[in-house]
């Protein structure tokens, strides 16, 4: 059964991980419209000293 | 493939490290490629960084989510989730495999001659927790009088951090010295504890301890990219369980959360039960010897 179930799904194309990045490309639309990406670009060009355990 | 996957490696590290004007600058690079999400664990406080760690730039996010709301700016990390969700959902953990420079250099360790050993399976499960407290929950919560939390994971933990900012970042400012307390020791700590371990044994610090891995393994089932096995092929000779890095035994769970798609298991499968597939189509199942024999006789 398991051989006959794997030959019926040898070719069959899978939706599932083409809904999930699309989901996630509109995730990440819905940061860029809110102006997230300018935050981002600010907190990584500057040295959190903290965080690398200085300080 | 090996030698593809070395390639890969060295070009990601090059490209998300590729700022190497530091010595001269005394900083890390402010350029607006600063606003690439780096696919695997790269600390943006390295001085060499082109790119921004996702884990680091969501727990920033998340640890100023008070403030930027009651400024009026709803930065909750869509940004970052989606664009760590969209590389996962593509290639899942195989970022780990060909695309994490943290990665490599415990590839690299690993060659070193020495006793190896295996690593306790049940120690895989500490990263999803360390994904869920310290890089979500205790950045969210554990704020100070002002409603400002830290990022816990870099600040108590990340071994990339201390190795690829912490070190050259008090090497080019030396007046940083002076600041050097118990979290860098504690940290420091870490760093020397997964440097030491991953000579002795293969990757421990993706299969124990990286939040990122363990996002990304989140997708083992849905990723667009991922191996696949043939179990008309499949011997279960188990010869794919003595290589992977990973330990995983890819012919009892081909789908495993651990698996980094490296191709070390399809390079020994003599019977060439393991092919790559790209949405559900297999991609690399080329014809060997051995499994023509199988086709024209099954029986031998």
């Amino acid at each position: 059964m398991k051989k006959q179930n794997y030959k019926e799904t040898n070719r069959k194309i899978q939706i599932a991980p083409f809904v999930a990045i699309f989901i996630f490309l509109v995730l990440g639309a819905l940061g860029i419209s809110l102006g997230e990406p300018t935050r981002v670009l600010q907190q990584a060009t500057q040295i959190c000293l903290s965080c690398i355990g200085i300080g | 493939m090996g030698i593809v996957r070395k390639w890969v490696q060295a070009l990601v590290f090059l490209l998300t490290n590729g700022y190497w004007n530091f010595p001269v600058t005394k900083t890390i690079y402010q350029g607006p490629l600063k606003v690439v999400c780096s696919p695997g664990l790269n600390c943006y406080s390295c001085p060499a960084a082109t790119t921004y760690c996702p884990l680091g730039a969501l727990q920033q996010l998340l640890a100023g989510v008070r403030i930027a709301i009651e400024s009026g700016q709803f930065f909750v990390g869509f940004y970052v989730i989606g664009t760590m969700g969209a590389i996962g959902s593509f290639a899942g953990r195989m970022v780990c495999g060909w695309a994490c420079p943290f990665g490599l250099l415990q590839e690299l360790l690993f060659k070193i001659p020495s006793p190896k050993f295996d690593v306790w399976r049940p120690l895989r499960y500490i990263k999803y927790a360390l994904l869920v407290l310290m890089v979500v929950l205790l950045p969210l919560f554990a704020v100070d009088k002002y409603g400002l939390g830290v990022p816990w994971f870099c600040e108590f933990l990340c071994p990339a951090g201390t190795l690829e900012a912490g070190f050259p970042m008090l090497l080019i400012q030396p007046g940083l010295r002076a600041n050097l307390g118990l979290i860098f020791l504690n940290k420091l700590f870490f760093l020397i504890l997964f440097l030491v371990w991953a000579i002795l044994a293969s990757r421990p610090f993706c299969r124990t301890s990286c939040p990122l891995g363990a996002f990304y393994a989140l997708f083992s089932r849905i990723k667009l990219l991922k191996l696949r096995l043939d179990p008309i092929k499949c011997t279960n000779c188990a010869a794919c369980h003595d290589v992977c890095p990973m330990g995983v035994r890819f012919n009892e769970s081909p789908d495993d959360m651990e698996c980094i798609s490296c191709f070390a298991c399809s390079k020994v499968c003599t019977f060439n039960a393991i092919s790559l597939e790209v949405g559900g189509v297999a991609i690399t199942n080329q014809p060997t010897p051995c499994s023509d024999r199988l086709k024209t006789n099954p029986a031998s």
